[in-house]
């Protein structure tokens, strides 16, 4: 398929190029599709292209080294997400996968820097995107080293759980995340932990509670 | 009947990023508006929910007591 203006005008990295130079970025872009699951980019890896997600969307993650999954964002039409390792000339930070079927618009290091030269604009507008990557970060990290989320998320579910009697309120990750002052991320990782510990079980729409007192523990340390 | 994600119409701009992130092809793009069918294989990944931009889809827990 032939590389869309219209996307490449929605990239953030080309936000305010005039018509000839967006169409001067379409001739050193190339595409590539990659099927629903595939893994695009692993931790450690070097990478000479940075790509655009031009449909589809794609996780970046991180992986402990006892196979525990961090999920870092989603990545959704517009946006890039391997700029780091192009910018420092250092192996990928972390792995990207593909949620959906994807189409990518790569773009190769050496051509990226030309074009840099050639139109300052796009520094200006690649300044703007990492910054905000940054604070996205920034944020990840306050929620994952100093607060004890694990115990606000027991809180929620011992606040509505339903007694029997009257059902509980119905909650999704994203909801108890901002009840918690947290990311649904790590939401999903404390539900996860709690159902290691054998404290509840997810059974598809259902958080069931199977020890109140390790939750009530859990809880205590919020 | 099987408990199903629920889609908020008003805010769905029918990118159809959840279509291509369901495992069990619990939705469709009917007339440009994204359906939700009962299936049975459903398992709550909550792939939909993670996927969507705009927050439009909900896969909510209802949280219950084991002895409840």
């Amino acid at each position: 398929m032939a590389i869309q203006l219209e996307v490449i005008k929605s990239i953030p990295y080309f936000s305010g190029l005039s018509p000839n130079e967006l169409d001067s970025i379409r001739e050193l872009v190339f595409e590539k599709t990659v099927e629903q699951g595939e893994i695009i980019l692993l931790e450690g890896e070097l990478t000479e292209t940075l790509f655009f997600i031009a449909s589809g969307a794609v996780k970046v993650f991180k992986t402990s080294t006892d196979g525990k999954e961090q999920i870092l964002s989603i990545v959704r039409p517009g946006e890039s997400f391997n700029d780091v390792p192009i910018f420092d000339n250092s192996p990928n930070p972390t792995s990207a996968q593909a949620m959906t079927p994807v189409v990518l618009y790569g773009l190769k290091k050496n051509q990226l820097k030309d074009a840099v030269q050639k139109h300052p604009q796009i520094a200006l507008n690649i300044i703007k995107v990492l910054a905000e990557r940054v604070r996205q970060l920034m944020s990840l990290v306050e929620d994952l080293s100093f607060k004890h989320v694990i115990g606000r998320v027991a809180k929620i579910l011992l606040e509505h759980a339903g007694d029997g009697a009257t059902p509980g309120l119905r909650l999704t990750q994203q909801e108890m995340a901002a009840m918690a002052g947290t990311v649904r991320e790590v939401v999903a990782r404390s539900l996860k932990t709690l159902e290691e510990e054998g404290v509840i079980d997810l059974n598809r729409h259902r958080i069931i509670i199977n020890d109140k007192k390790a939750l009530e523990a859990t809880a205590a340390y919020s | 009947m099987s408990e199903m994600p629920v889609i908020d119409q008003e805010r769905c701009n029918g990118c159809g990023l959840c279509i291509s992130v369901c495992t069990c092809q619990a939705l469709l793009m009917i007339n440009n508006i994204i359906t939700i069918i009962e299936k049975e294989e459903c398992t709550w990944c909550t792939q939909c929910e993670v996927v969507c931009p705009t927050g439009a889809i909900a896969c909510p827990f209802e949280i219950v007591f084991s002895n409840s």
